[in-house]
């Protein structure tokens, strides 16, 4: 499943709903704003229809590579604060192998795959965050 | 036309329709054209390294061919997750 929009993620509903599926092994992986470098807000555009979309062909390329029972991606946009919760993945499957690798494989995808921009506010001061080459890195290990 | 992020608020809006000449072919072309007509889109548009392109939702390197595409979009390199 897969969502994208302003709403707070709440890890444990979504940790929740995984956990409904049977599964015998559920891996997630939540990332916040980071506090630690004066970021004071975070800022996230994408582009709708087309970030969805994009989302969604992470999520049926992970179910059929890895044969999972479940798989979610929750990703918030908008205006946020340190702490918040900016994306949650999850994937629930048979064993722990397969949700460990297919969550890994939808987060590092996500980062190149999916049309997200985030613009951070520090000291009164805006700018638009620079991709990270260790993203690409990332990424292609997962190329088949 | 379609503009995100420092892309959008360097053009200063997110959206416009244009009507491009034949000889238009590609996302390179286009982005040619419209750094040709306006000294706002030039300044946007200054380094083509730093832009990455979608027909139709779907990203494209800006080599690909227009064709009949009715959505392009400009943007920056994606920074999600």
């Amino acid at each position: 499943m897969i969502v994208v929009g302003p709403a707070r993620i709440n890890a444990a509903e979504q940790f929740a709903a995984l956990s409904a599926g049977g599964a015998g092994g559920i891996a997630t992986f939540v990332g916040l704003v980071r506090a630690d470098d004066g970021v004071a807000t975070l800022e996230l555009e994408h582009y709708p229809g087309a970030t969805e979309a994009a989302l969604q062909r992470l999520v049926d390329e992970a179910r059929e590579r890895w044969g999972l029972i479940d798989a979610r991606i929750t990703h918030r946009v908008g205006a946020m604060a340190p702490g918040d919760v900016v994306v949650f993945v999850g994937t629930a499957a048979a064993h722990r192998a397969p949700a460990l690798e297919a969550c890994a494989f939808l987060i590092d995808r996500l980062k190149t795959d999916a049309p997200f921009w985030k613009k951070e506010t520090r000291g009164g001061e805006t700018r638009w965050v620079e991709p990270r080459g260790s993203d690409d890195a990332a990424a292609a290990r997962w190329s088949v | 036309m379609l503009y995100f992020a420092w892309v959008r608020e360097r053009i200063g809006r997110g959206s416009e329709v244009v009507d491009p000449p034949g000889e238009v072919v590609t996302v390179a072309d286009l982005i040619g054209w419209l750094a040709d007509g306006s000294a706002v889109h030039s300044a946007a548009f200054a380094d083509r390294t730093r832009l990455r392109a979608a027909l139709d939702q779907v990203f494209v390197p800006l080599e690909a061919v227009l064709g009949s595409a009715r959505e392009v979009a400009i943007f920056p390199p994606v920074t999600g997750g």
